[in-house]
């Protein structure tokens, strides 16, 4: 295997061994989409009743189910590329130890970023085994959320930590999540797109998670249509350029 | 290992506007153990940084091992042993973990990378805390743990930025110890300090800097012979005493609580001063050191 492939791996072993005594952290966060699912799919899908999905009459459960996949891939991605990357890049100066050894700053970029992108997956993969048991998933097309939901990882880990590298103090990062909340709730996960008013739409069709939402839905229900390249196209794109600035301000930040 | 470990040529550094070396040249033998010393903000960290690759000088030459720190960084790296001014040790994982960690960072396989642990475990005396976290560690431990998590990869060179800082007498000499023990495998040794004594033991060759440029260069002996004399004479005199050591031919440097007097024969020197009726309140004599040559090549002592 080539440097560029070895090198990361090492940083997410790293990863692995730090998480290997505080699993239970790992492990919990992985209900937080499942008690979503059973307030909202149960407790509000009994006051929204069933709503019109591309022509299907679907139950709110089978509608917010795979926007939640798609918000886990997205949390579990970003909590180690906010909290955990500003404490290797500036507190333990765990990202300065790491480049006295042979990995340079995009060795342990893309480890850190495959690390985020694992968790958000495995977040994903565990949700979707409960859909699968609640007869949420309606399609083989499903068996390509995995991949969709690493994508959504993945283009999370760059822009997480894009934002991370801005950072002064801890206290910035309530700004940080001042920003991504909103894109949260605007995210089409628990209202469909039709919902909002028209000049809301392109807002809402701009932002990052919209595109996971509705490609992981048209998976979830079969719906797949040429829409799908979009929606990869956008998330690639996004990651590979944030990946690079990230790449630029760690260089600035680290190699002085 | 035929070539240099270290050659640089009309090295600086600026940050901004600020240059933070300005214009150094020297050279490291393989094997020799090559000290910086200077006040703070000399520079010596910034040249550190950047012959260990992860700060891009601003011109001149510099070569490491053989390469360009700027081509070839990694594979520079992949050599060098590296201490930081400020510990870096991976606070989320155990003694042990932080070592077999690392020594993975270099491609060492686990369980090479586990017998490497507990031998550099053993070789900090930190064996019997391998399973405690590094956050549960003292300074000093961190210091020694740092320190071992450096030769992790055997290392050709080992660089060392203010190694013993903040340790306890006791942990310095054992510190000595080990870097000597390092020499003599063949190890090139090129550390920063802020301690003569250190210098004087661990350097075979050494340059005093300031404000980012090197004022002097050979060994602690030779340094010595050259700038000040055998012996230095402390004296204390009251405040309002009007001893002039300039027409007493006395070369001498006044500092704010006592003055020293350079000299060959101190003993000497002091009885002729008591004979000529100026005898001091107080007076120590001893041998010369690096402090001394610093304070005459600059005016200044080296920790204020
Ligand atoms: N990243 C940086 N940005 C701006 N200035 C810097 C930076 N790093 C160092 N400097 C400045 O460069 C000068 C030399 O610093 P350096 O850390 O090399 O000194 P030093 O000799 O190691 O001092 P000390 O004994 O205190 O460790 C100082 O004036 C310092 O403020
Ligand atoms: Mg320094």
């Amino acid at each position: 295997m080539s440097a560029a492939v070895l090198l990361p791996l090492r940083v997410v072993e790293r990863n692995i061994v730090s998480y290997r005594r505080t699993w239970v952290i790992l492990v919990s966060a992985m209900f937080e989409p499942i008690f979503f699912l059973y307030g909202l799919g149960v407790g509000l899908g009994r006051l929204v009743g069933d709503l019109d999905w591309q022509g299907d009459m679907i139950t709110y459960a089978q509608f917010v189910a795979p926007g939640l996949i798609a918000t886990s891939a997205m949390n579990g991605a970003i909590f180690d590329m906010t909290f955990n990357f500003y404490f290797k890049l500036k507190e333990n100066r765990t990202f300065e130890a790491m480049l006295a050894s042979p990995l340079s700053i995009a060795h342990v970029l893309d480890g850190e970023m495959a690390w985020a992108m694992i968790r958000g997956g495995f977040y994903s993969v565990t949700f979707m085994g409960v859909m699968y048991a609640f007869g949420l998933i309606a399609s083989w097309w499903a068996l390509l959320i995995p991949l969709a939901a690493l994508l959504v990882g993945l283009m999370f880990a760059a822009l997480g930590s894009f934002g991370t590298t801005f950072a002064r103090n801890w206290q910035d990062f309530d700004i940080l999540f001042l920003i991504t909340q909103p894109l949260f709730l605007l995210s089409t996960t628990f209202f469909a797109l039709e919902v909002y008013p028209t000049w809301l739409r392109p807002v809402v069709q701009a932002t990052p998670l919209y595109h996971g939402v509705d490609l992981i839905r048209d998976l979830a229900r079969g719906t797949v249509d040429s829409s799908a390249f979009g929606h990869v196209a956008y998330m690639v794109i996004a990651t590979v350029i944030a990946r690079r600035l990230v790449n630029k301000r760690l260089g600035k930040l680290l190699l002085q | 290992m035929a070539s240099k470990p270290v050659i640089a040529k009309d090295l600086s550094k600026a940050f901004g506007d600020f240059v933070a070396v300005d214009g150094i040249s020297f050279e490291i033998e393989p094997g020799e153990s090559f000290a910086m010393l200077g006040p703070n903000g000399a520079g010596k960290s910034s040249t550190m940084r950047m012959v260990s690759t992860v700060s891009p000088r601003t011109s001149g030459e510099l070569q490491v091992l053989g390469g360009d720190p700027l081509a070839d960084g990694s594979a520079i790296r992949s050599r060098l042993g590296v201490v930081a001014q400020e510990d870096n040790l991976d606070a989320a994982l155990t003694l042990r973990e932080n070592l077999m960690v690392y020594a993975r960072y270099f491609g060492i396989g686990w369980k090479q990378a586990g017998r490497k642990a507990d031998e550099l475990l053993e070789f900090a005396r930190l064996a019997d805390r391998a399973k405690a976290p590094v956050m549960s560690l003292s300074g000093g431990m961190k210091r020694r743990l740092t320190i071992a998590r450096a030769l992790v990869n055997e290392p050709d060179m080992v660089l060392l930025d203010e190694p013993t800082t903040g340790l306890d007498p006791q942990a310095r000499h054992l510190l000595w110890e080990r870097l000597y023990q390092l020499k003599e495998r063949g190890v090139t040794l090129l550390l920063t300090t802020h301690y003569m004594d250190e210098a004087e033991q661990l350097a075979d060759r050494l340059v005093i800097m300031d404000q980012g440029q090197i004022v002097a260069e050979g060994s602690p002996a030779s340094l010595i012979a050259q700038h000040v004399t055998r012996e230095v004479l402390e004296v204390r005199y009251p405040a309002d005493s009007t001893v002039d050591f300039q027409t007493l031919g006395l070369r001498n440097e006044p500092l704010a609580d006592r003055t020293l007097v350079y000299t060959d024969d101190g003993e000497g020197t002091l009885a002729k001063l008591i004979t000529d009726g100026h005898t001091p309140t107080s007076s120590l004599v001893r041998r010369a050191s690096l402090e001394d040559v610093f304070l005459a090549l600059t005016g200044r002592t080296l920790v204020e």
